[in-house]
């Protein structure tokens, strides 16, 4: 397999993935914002931006941060560049770039999805059509993922499509969560108000989280059994301890396939001890914060060391 | 006969309009269809085609960056017999380019014996120095060669056009059949139609046979694209990925240890066989243009060691030139000491003052083409052109008359389309896709039919509006 290939399956995955999970995140949003007051909604819009990274792009252009408003700016502004369109668009690029690579039914979910999109968004974004929007998003990205797993092959280009995968959800994840840290400090959970579990339901909400966590902990909301599922339950699979242990598979059949390993594998070991055998007792000793930070330069370690064992660049 | 009058021969109807022989099988089943729903399988084929992504590029537009040659729905049917005669007059041009490519580049006995004027290679272009002298893996210049047919009555096909440098268009001739098997696939029970389908592999076969000596019994195949922003994109990944075959863009291949080695995610590993679909001006830019970012510095000397298979060949250009086109019946005749089967179109060379005199008096009639011009650019279609168009035309071809050629303009068959008011002829030429290695020369029973679109229009280029159809040759 290319280098070249490998790196442009690695980031239509990536991209495919951050596309329905901004859209997630989006969609937690608007319902948080529906059911709070006006300097709620606006805490709730800016810590999305946060998370995205898209903070101080969006107030170099706005004033306020009326929902549909912010909602335009993430998913198709021209204003930012890594708009979520822009997302699907790269991932379809990457897709045609890699087409011999691709099964036929992966290539027509990317680029039906891409055409799907493309229309859905070709107009500003309103109240009336966000969810819309948001629910094709996943829809798209979840028909692509499907075709995936349905009908390409078990082999090398199988597994950089997953690593992009879980590399980036575990990015996603890790990012939602420091964003909200102190909202999961122990220190809160006493405090029990409505508006904390309004909180938590929506941290739960930016991750599609909430129902498998009610199912598991019959309706209980606390802090502590929140960042424990989020980080630590490998049932859950947008956890972080889920998404490790497949890149660790992921890079064991890649290590087989070549008969060797390779940087990578070294960063992938570190980023476990990091992660395995921890409790969330001991992530907070620590500092959830200073954890989620470790984590997401690990994660970014790994992404690179990746593209170098694999000749992803000449 | 000028492009608005009707025309002589139509490939589905005699003038009486009763349905030809070729046509009778599919008349029957058309007969027994349904308007409105037939209506809606045309609306159905376009989405076919967006969603499989089979698009091409137009270079300088800016809003349409993926177009779809249109598609229509009416084959283009050919007999056993017309098919059988046909791919005899191929094959003896085939050959011929072959040797003729091989002379050029070796002794060149045919300018020696008087027959072909040496100035038409020394001034082209496509003429590689660093060609001469050296023979290709298996001796095969030309590995894949789309040879341009029209037709302008019964037993009346005449070769418009060689393209034996890259010829594309053989996704459409693939999908096209694809798309008609699953929009009708009853009719394919009713009428016997020679597959298509196996030309990846027939191509995987024919550029296996055509590597070098040191590649071992399984030749690692690559297809060289200039990346997904050219025309043919499509095209170059369909082909790779129908063969099983890397598709590689330069970025990707290196000259290391004399061999053609592409960058894998184990590191580097050789390539026998690349299959290009980059000109030869940009293939290497220590040998021709050195900006060239689409190529592999240093592959020509790897070429000349014999130890990579490059198809085509570089140089082949020089067969496409439309001067050295004009003396294909003699190349024919010279290489294979046979008539051509198959006529060109009658052509006048602007270089010869008589003919360029005809050629000034008559533009109104004639079609004029560049000699080294390609895709229905640069071309002047007399019947259909304004005065001011005209003697805008007259002034370059005044200026430098050994630059073009100039032809009749023909009565090209019309085959039906399916229009909203019902069947209507249009024009359509024939590109049958053949195969050269030293195992023989290999031609898929099908090929590309472009239509021209247009009423009227004679211009089948898809860079021009035209469209194509599946192209069926009829099983006995």
């Amino acid at each position: 397999m290319l280098g070249r290939v490998a790196h442009g399956i690695f980031w239509m995955y990536r991209y495919l993935e951050r596309a329905e999970n901004t859209a997630r995140l989006l969609a937690a949003g608007q319902r948080m914002t529906l059911t709070r007051g006006k300097d709620m909604a606006d805490q709730e819009w800016r810590s999305i931006l946060t998370t995205l990274g898209l903070r101080q792009a969006y107030e170099a252009c706005h004033d306020d941060y009326e929902g549909a408003q912010v909602c335009d700016f993430v998913l198709r502004s021209k204003n930012n560049p890594e708009n979520v369109m822009a997302m699907v668009e790269s991932a379809r690029t990457n897709a045609r770039a890699c087409r011999s690579a691709l099964t036929a039914e992966v290539w027509e979910a990317v680029n039906e999805g891409w055409m799907t999109l493309r229309d859905l968004l070709a107009r500003p974004v309103r109240d009336s059509n966000l969810n819309t929007s948001l629910a094709a998003i996943r829809r798209e990205s979840t028909l692509a993922r499907g075709a995936t797993h349905g009908s390409m092959l078990r082999n090398e280009t199988y597994s950089f499509a997953r690593l992009g995968t879980f590399l980036e959800r575990a990015d996603n994840t890790a990012r939602i969560l420091d964003v909200k840290y102190y909202l999961l400090l122990p220190s809160l959970s006493y405090v029990g108000t409505p508006l904390d579990t309004g909180q938590w339901d929506n941290v739960l909400r930016s991750l599609s989280a909430e129902r498998a966590y009610r199912w598991l902990n019959s309706g209980r909301m606390d802090a502590r059994s929140i960042a424990d599922f989020l980080i630590l339950d490998d049932r859950f699979p947008r956890s972080l301890v889920f998404c490790y242990s497949r890149m660790r598979q992921n890079l064991a059949e890649l290590a087989q396939l070549h008969g060797a390993e390779g940087t990578c594998h070294e960063a992938m070991r570190a980023a476990d001890i990091r992660l395995t055998g921890k409790t969330v007792e001991d992530i907070f000793e620590q500092g959830l914060h200073q954890f989620l930070l470790e984590f997401t330069a690990g994660n970014q370690a790994l992404a690179g060391a990746i593209a170098e064992d694999y000749r992803f660049v000449a | 006969m000028t492009a608005s009058e009707p025309a002589k021969f139509d490939e589905m109807h005699m003038p009486d309009g009763t349905v030809r022989e070729a046509y009778r099988g599919y008349n029957q089943w058309l007969e027994g269809q349904d308007e409105g729903w037939m209506r809606r399988k045309a609306f159905e084929a376009e989405s076919f085609f967006r969603k499989t992504g089979i698009t091409f590029n137009v270079y300088g537009e800016d809003d349409a960056e993926e177009r779809l040659i249109p598609f229509d729905m009416v084959p283009r049917v050919i007999t056993a017999g017309e098919w059988r005669r046909l791919s005899r007059g191929i094959e003896q041009r085939v050959r011929a380019l072959n040797a003729f490519m091989h002379d050029l580049y070796h002794r060149q006995e045919i300018i020696r014996s008087g027959r072909l004027p040496e100035r038409l290679f020394r001034d082209n272009d496509a003429w590689l120095p660093q060609m001469v002298g050296f023979t290709p893996p298996g001796g095969v210049y030309t590995h894949i060669v789309g040879i341009d047919l029209v037709r302008t009555g019964p037993d009346e096909f005449m070769v418009l056009e060689d393209n034996a440098r890259t010829p594309s268009g053989v996704s459409y001739m693939l999908e096209n059949r694809e798309t008609m098997m699953s929009m009708f696939p009853e009719l394919f029970s009713k009428v016997k139609v020679r597959e298509v389908s196996d030309y990846p592999r027939r191509l995987a076969k024919s550029l296996a046979a055509c590597a070098p000596e040191s590649a071992g019994s399984k030749p690692r195949i690559a297809v060289l694209t200039p990346g997904i922003y050219n025309s043919a994109y499509y095209e170059h990944a369909f082909l790779a990925d129908q063969m099983g075959a890397e598709l590689v863009e330069g970025s990707d291949l290196r000259v290391l240890d004399g061999k053609l080695q592409m960058r894998t995610t184990v590191g580097f590993r050789p390539v026998d066989v690349l299959y290009r679909r980059v000109d030869d001006d940009f293939l290497d830019p220590l040998t021709f243009n050195p900006d060239s970012m689409l190529g592999v510095p240093g592959i020509m000397d790897v070429y000349r060691a014999g130890n990579v298979t490059i198809a085509n060949a570089p140089g082949t250009g020089v067969a496409d030139d439309k001067a050295i086109y004009s003396f294909m019946p003699e190349i024919v005749e010279f290489y294979t000491g046979e008539k051509a089967l198959l006529p060109n179109v009658e052509t006048y060379r602007c270089a010869d003052p008589d003919s360029l005199k005809y050629v000034l008096d008559n533009l109104e009639e004639l079609v004029v083409k560049e000699v080294h011009g390609s895709g229905g650019y640069g071309m002047l279609i007399g019947p259909t052109s304004s005065k001011k168009e005209i003697r805008q035309f007259r002034q370059k071809l005044e200026a430098r008359p050994e630059n073009y050629i100039a032809q009749p303009t023909l009565a090209l068959s019309t085959c039906p389309v399916f229009t909203k008011k019902g069947l209507a002829p249009r024009h359509v030429d024939l590109r049958p896709f053949v195969l050269c290695s030293p195992q023989g020369v290999d031609i898929t029973p099908g090929g590309l039919t472009r239509v021209a679109l247009k009423k009227g229009s004679l211009v089948v280029n898809s860079s021009q509006g035209g469209g194509t159809k599946d192209t069926w040759v009829l099983d006995d």
